[in-house]
């Protein structure tokens, strides 16, 4: 079952970056003329912008929680500072970060507890260099689940922060 | 006794199933003592009488506290026309009468009497007039008056509700009569609306809208639609409650860190924090005399009811025990809280008296959050799931009668029950 979540939230994640690509083409440093070679002949080029790469840990735009905490994990800790380090190193990229729960809980409170867990992510890219005005931190509470079940499968899914990167 | 009660509801459940067309009904359980009343179709226009009666015998069924007699073969409208022994020997202890018709200034007028059959005297009579299209209104107020004859406690047939609906993505800010009739769309858009309070006496409604991208708190009039952004700082803007004299709102930001309590102004102005916790402390809610506020905060470990005075002094817990508690709302005597308990896994809509601190669960269990009072202190609104679905729930304060109310598509959330009218 485990096993079956975590390859569910990996297509769903490729499915994100997948349809996230074209998109952020455009803005990407890289001269604008570039930009429709990289899209037609990726393998020639060499400098692609790693958040483009799905096989880059930055491919991954979110972290989980256990119930109630807002602390972000030591699995996810790497994750969250190679977000950082790509900000340090990509000034005009911003990031919206965004703090989700599972339903256990009222709606207000888990605004509360989803504002906690985004600020948490955006304390740790700032420490890890990204700049104050690179992020926004916002909560969606229970509002916004990515799974609609009464059970540890869905909240799992539904107690993260998502690291929506601005086009 | 369970397996009457629950054919009574059955049979309940079949007549308001035929009734409503707009949303169903299930009722649940009986009042302790059910007052035998008839209500007799008022003389006059049958179709307007007909709407009327409608009214009338579906508010007071939902309540749970009357045993309706049915009146079949007898029709007085007048109390000349009232034979009391035909009453008595149906078990009726009161009965209804009255007419309707159209005004010549196109309102509707209905003239009602409450008899009381065992004393044979007249217990109320009073002229209702409204226009056409507020046909429902007139039922409420005559049920409202048959309530609070009969019962001693005002009825809050004719008060409103709001309430969110979500359809897939689509979120609808909604206005409806109690019944959950006569809904009218204050917001309509594809992002969470949320906590959802209303103004003392009834013209606006604050909440919470997501609709910039993160969670704002407005204030809009249902007189005239207008709204105003009552705080929009960084991070999260929610949870407002008006205090009871409509001078100020509570308000819950993270602009200074985590979700702390704010007072301001309905116009905005006058910000002042209130809270230092560094926790979460959320969802206030004034008490009726303005002094206090009850809030969750999970300040001592894990999300519990406080209270403190709303200047801002040493807050106090007021759950103990297993689960955390959400959602504090005073009764209107002020000497109860109603809120939401979580507990191995189900929430509970649970009542706590402050005197002996003792709290009941007028629930079964399940997923049973965010319970407000009706303003008689009677019944709780809350929302719930059944079917799959979110629905709108109320229990009485006895937890001896429970209603499940149908929205015809969607999921309902966010219920708060208005003031009198």
């Amino acid at each position: 079952m485990k096993k079956l979540i975590i390859s569910i939230v990996l297509v769903n994640l490729l499915a994100a970056c997948a349809s996230e690509k074209p998109k952020e083409v455009a803005p990407a440093p890289a001269p604008k003329a570039e930009a429709p070679k990289a899209a037609l002949a990726p393998a020639a080029k060499a400098e692609v912008d790693p958040l483009n790469d799905p096989a880059s840990i930055l491919a991954k735009r979110s972290v989980y929680y256990p119930f109630d905490v807002a602390v972000v994990q030591d699995a996810d800790k790497p994750v969250v500072q190679a977000h950082a380090k790509y900000l340090s190193e990509h000034a005009n990229r911003k990031v919206r970060l965004e703090g989700n729960c599972d339903e256990r809980g009222s709606n207000e409170y888990n605004l509360g507890l989803g504002q906690r867990r985004a600020d948490g992510v955006n304390k740790m890219l700032v420490l890890g260099g990204a700049k104050a005005d690179q992020l926004e931190s916002v909560s969606y509470g229970e509002e916004k689940p990515r799974a609609s079940g009464h059970d540890e499968a869905s909240w799992s899914q539904n107690r993260r922060t998502d690291l929506n990167y601005a086009k | 006794m369970r397996v009457l009660q629950s054919i009574v509801g059955l049979l309940l459940l079949a007549q308001a199933s035929m009734v409503g067309a707009v949303l169903s009904i299930e009722i649940i359980g009986a009042g302790e003592h059910q007052i035998p009343v008839a209500i007799v179709p008022f003389g006059g226009d049958d179709k307007l009488a007909q709407s009327i009666n409608e009214v009338v015998t579906g508010d007071l069924q939902r309540s749970g506290l009357f045993r309706l007699v049915d009146p079949t073969g007898k029709s007085p409208h007048e109390p000349a026309e009232v034979s009391y022994p035909d009453w008595q020997v149906r078990g009726a202890e009161a009965l209804a009468i009255g007419t309707v018709a159209a005004q010549p200034n196109g309102r509707i007028e209905a003239r009602f009497r409450l008899m009381d059959v065992v004393k044979q005297t007249e217990l109320a009579g009073q002229a209702v007039s409204a226009s056409e299209d507020q046909i429902r209104a007139i039922g409420h107020r005559i049920a409202d008056l048959i309530y609070e004859k009969l019962t001693g406690d005002k009825g809050v047939f004719s008060t409103r509700i709001a309430y969110v609906n979500r359809q897939g993505k689509s979120f609808r800010l909604i206005v409806a009569d109690s019944d959950g009739h006569n809904e009218q769309t204050v917001l309509a858009h594809n992002e969470p609306i949320m906590s959802p309070a209303w103004s003392p006496d009834g013209s606006h409604l604050a909440y919470v809208s997501f609709e910039t991208g993160h969670a704002v708190v407005y204030v809009q009039s249902l007189y005239t639609n207008q709204r105003m952004v009552l705080a929009d700082f960084r991070g999260s803007n929610s949870a407002p409650a008006w205090s009871p004299d409509g001078k100020q709102l509570a308000v819950v930001l993270t602009r200074d860190g985590s979700s702390q309590l704010y007072l301001i102004r309905p116009d905005g102005s006058g910000l002042r924090r209130v809270t230092f916790s560094g926790t979460i402390d959320t969802e206030p809610n004034f008490s009726p005399d303005g002094q206090y506020l009850l809030f969750t905060s999970d300040r001592g470990g894990s999300a519990q009811i406080y209270r403190m005075p709303v200047d801002g002094d040493l807050a106090e817990r007021m759950t103990f025990g297993e689960g955390t508690n959400f959602s504090p709302r005073y009764s209107p005597d002020g000497k109860s809280f109603v809120f939401a308990h979580l507990n191995n896994g189900g929430f509970y809509v649970a009542v706590q008296d402050f005197q002996a601190g003792q709290r009941s669960l007028l629930t079964e269990g399940g997923w049973e959050k965010k319970p407000s009072f009706a303003p008689n202190g009677k019944l709780i609104l809350f929302a719930s799931e059944a079917r799959g679905r979110g629905i709108l729930a109320t229990v009485s304060s006895d937890g001896r009668v429970k209603q499940h109310m149908f929205t015809q598509s969607g999921d309902a959330r966010e219920p708060t029950w208005g003031p009198y009218p």
